[in-house]
C-alpha cells in the first residue's frame, strides 16, 4: 500500500509538473460543459432541468475519456520512451503500477467532476446528483471497465504519435453517440445499432439513473453485464499482446 | 560463489539464431566484459540475464535465481543500464531518484547517488534540461538508488566524446570500488581493455574468446617489419629477440640500413579484428 501511495504522488507530481497539458486536459471537460449548456441547457425533459443530463453525460464522457484515453495515451507514449521497460527491471509490481497510473488520471476525473457539477448548479439551475453513491459506484464501475479497452487499445496500438488520433477516433464519435453530448434519442437505425453495441450508453444510463432517478446501480443488471463484457473482453486482449517494450524502435 | 552463471545458452529470432550456445561464469565483484561487433547477441545474451527475454535453451543462474521467471526479490539485487532510454523530462534529478528509490526495501540515500555519479550541481535541474552525458548518469544513478549486487551496463558509452567517456569509464570503476559485480557491453575494444577484469569476445551468437585482457594477447606472435627497396617485410616470430639479432647482424654484414624498422606485439585490436574477421559470417 505505502508502494502504491509512492507512485500515485510520482504520478501526481508528473502530471501536474507538465503545466500546459495539466491545465489544458483539466479544463477540456468543464469547458465542454460550458459551451454545450449553453446552446441545449435551456427547459427540461421529463421535469428534469436538461442541464442536469449535459452535468450527468459530461462526467460520464470525462471518465470514459480518462479510462480509456488517457490511460492509453500515458502507456504507450511512456512505453515508446522506454520508460515502461525501464520501470520492469524495478521490483515494482506491473498491476500495481497500472493502477497507480489509473487512479492518478481518474482523480482528475473527480476533480472536473466538482468543477462540471458546480458549474452546472452556478450557471445552469441544474441538480445535485440524487443517490452520490451509486453514481460514484456507477462511474467507479465505468472507469474499470474502459480502462480494460485502454489497456487493450495501448496493446494494440504500435505508435505514440498515432495514439492520440486513435482515441479521438474511438471516444468522441462513441460520446456524441451516446449522449454525453446532449439527446441522442433520433439517431437512424444503424448508428442506434452502433450506439446499443458500444459501452459508454451503459455507462451513461447507469449515471443517469443514479443522477436524475436517485436509482441503485444494481436495478441495470443488462447495463453491468455489457460494461462487464467490455471490460473483460479488454483485459483479455491486454493479457495477449501487452508489452513492455517499445515497438517502433 | 558466482553472481553470474550461463551454460549452453541459446535464443532464436524466427530462423536468426542471435545467440548460439554460449558459456560463462562471472564472479561475485568482478566486472566482466561481453565484447562484440554489433548484431553479435551481446544485447540478446544480457536482456536474458536481466529477465527481459526467455532463452530457448540452456541454463543460467543469475545471483541464484533463474532470471527468466523475473521475480521481485530478484529484481531487488539488479540494476540495469539500458541502450536507449528517455526518462520523465518533467521531473527533477533528485525526483526520478526518489521515485526510483521508493520502489526497493533497502535504497541508498538519494543524494549520495546523486553526488556519486556526478550531478550533484543538477539535483534539481529538470530532466529535459541535462546533456547526453548527464542523462546516460541520471541512467545510472537510477540503476544504483536500488543498492544493487550487480550492475549490467548496456553499452554505456556509446555516443560519447572522449572527454564524457573517460568521465564514465571512473564512474564503472568507482562500481567495482563499491564491490558490484558488472556485466558490461560494449563494441568498443579500449573500452573493455580498460574497464573488464575478463572479456568474451562474441562474435556471430558465439563465444570466440575469453580470458583477461593480457591473457587474450598472451601467445600472440611478434612482429617484426622493415622496408625493402620500399616494400614492407614482415617476420612473425615466437623468438623476437634471437630473430631481431639475426636480422640486425646480417643487415651489419652487408652494409644496408633495415629502413622503418618496427617491432612490435599484436595489440588486443589486432586481435579483435581478427577474430571479428574469421569467424563473422
Amino acid at each position: 500500500m505505502t508502494l502504491f501511495w509512492h507512485q500515485l504522488k510520482s504520478e501526481q507530481l508528473v502530471f501536474w509538473r507538465s503545466r500546459e497539458a495539466a491545465i489544458f486536459v483539466f479544463l477540456f471537460p468543464p469547458l465542454l460543459f460550458v459551451l454545450l449548456a449553453s446552446v441545449f441547457g435551456d427547459g427540461t425533459r421529463d421535469g428534469v432541468p436538461a442541464s442536469t443530463y449535459l452535468v450527468a453525460g459530461l462526467i460520464a464522457y470525462a471518465a470514459a475519456n480518462t479510462a480509456l484515453g488517457g490511460l492509453a495515451i500515458t502507456l504507450v507514449i511512456r512505453r515508446e520512451y522506454g520508460m515502461l521497460k525501464r520501470l520492469r527491471s524495478t521490483p515494482l509490481p506491473a498491476p500495481l503500477y497500472l493502477a497507480a497510473v489509473l487512479i492518478s488520471n481518474l482523480s482528475v476525473v473527480v476533480l472536473q467532476s466538482f468543477v462540471v457539477v458546480a458549474l452546472g448548479l452556478g450557471l445552469f439551475d441544474a441538480q445535485l446528483p440524487e443517490n452520490w453513491f451509486s453514481f460514484m459506484l456507477a462511474l467507479g464501475l465505468g472507469a474499470a471497465s474502459f480502462a480494460g479497452l485502454g489497456l487493450a487499445i495501448t496493446a494494440v496500438v504500435r505508435s505514440g504519435e498515432a495514439i492520440a488520433a486513435v482515441v479521438n477516433v474511438i471516444v468522441l464519435p462513441m460520446s456524441f453517440l451516446s449522449g454525453s453530448f446532449g439527446p441522442a434519442d433520433a439517431l437512424p437505425g444503424a448508428l442506434e445499432a452502433v450506439r446499443d453495441v458500444l459501452p459508454l450508453r451503459y455507462l451513461i444510463d447507469l449515471v443517469l439513473g443514479a443522477y436524475v432517478d436517485g436509482d441503485a446501480v444494481w436495478e441495470r443488471p443488462t447495463a453491468i453485464a455489457v460494461l462487464a463484457a467490455w471490460g473483460a473482453g479488454g483485459y483479455l486482449v491486454a493479457r495477449a499482446r501487452f508489452g513492455w517494450e517499445p515497438r517502433e524502435r | 560463489m558466482s553472481a553470474i552463471s550461463v551454460r549452453g545458452l541459446r535464443k532464436s529470432y524466427g530462423a536468426v539464431e542471435a545467440v548460439r550456445g554460449i558459456d560463462f561464469e562471472v564472479a561475485a565483484g568482478e566486472v566482466f566484459g561481453l565484447l562484440g561487433p554489433n548484431g553479435a547477441g551481446k544485447t540478446t545474451t544480457v536482456e536474458i540475464l536481466e529477465g527481459y527475454r526467455q532463452r530457448d535453451a540452456g541454463e543460467v543462474r543469475v545471483l541464484g535465481f533463474d532470471p527468466g521467471r523475473a521475480e521481485r526479490a530478484f529484481r531487488e539485487r539488479i540494476g540495469v543500464v539500458l541502450q536507449e532510454t528517455e526518462l520523465w523530462p518533467q521531473l527533477s534529478v533528485r525526483e526520478i531518484h526518489r521515485m526510483f528509490a521508493g520502489y526497493y526495501q533497502r535504497p541508498r540515500d538519494v543524494d549520495e547517488v546523486v553526488d556519486l555519479v556526478g550531478l550533484g550541481e543538477k539535483r534539481d535541474a529538470q530532466v529535459k534540461t541535462l546533456s547526453g552525458g548527464q542523462k546516460r548518469r541520471l541512467d545510472l544513478g537510477i540503476a544504483l538508488v536500488g543498492d544493487p549486487e550487480l550492475v549490467f551496463l548496456d553499452e554505456p558509452t556509446t555516443g560519447f566524446d572522449p572527454a564524457a567517456r573517460r568521465n564514465a569509464w571512473e564512474l564503472v570503476r568507482s562500481l567495482r570500488g563499491l564491490g558490484k559485480t558488472v556485466l558490461l557491453t560494449t563494441h568498443y575494444l579500449d573500452e573493455a581493455q580498460q574497464l573488464a577484469d575478463r572479456v568474451a569476445v562474441i562474435v556471430a551468437g558465439e563465444i570466440v574468446r575469453l580470458g583477461k585482457p593480457s591473457e587474450l594477447i598472451a601467445g600472440t606472435r611478434t612482429q617484426i617489419r622493415y622496408l625493402v627497396g620500399g616494400d614492407e617485410v614482415v617476420v612473425e616470430t615466437d623468438e623476437p629477440t634471437r630473430t631481431l639479432h639475426a636480422l640486425t647482424a646480417q643487415a651489419l654484414a652487408d652494409g644496408v640500413e633495415l629502413e622503418g624498422l618496427e617491432v612490435r606485439r599484436a595489440t588486443l585490436e589486432d586481435i579483435y579484428l581478427d577474430l571479428v574477421a574469421e569467424h563473422g559470417s
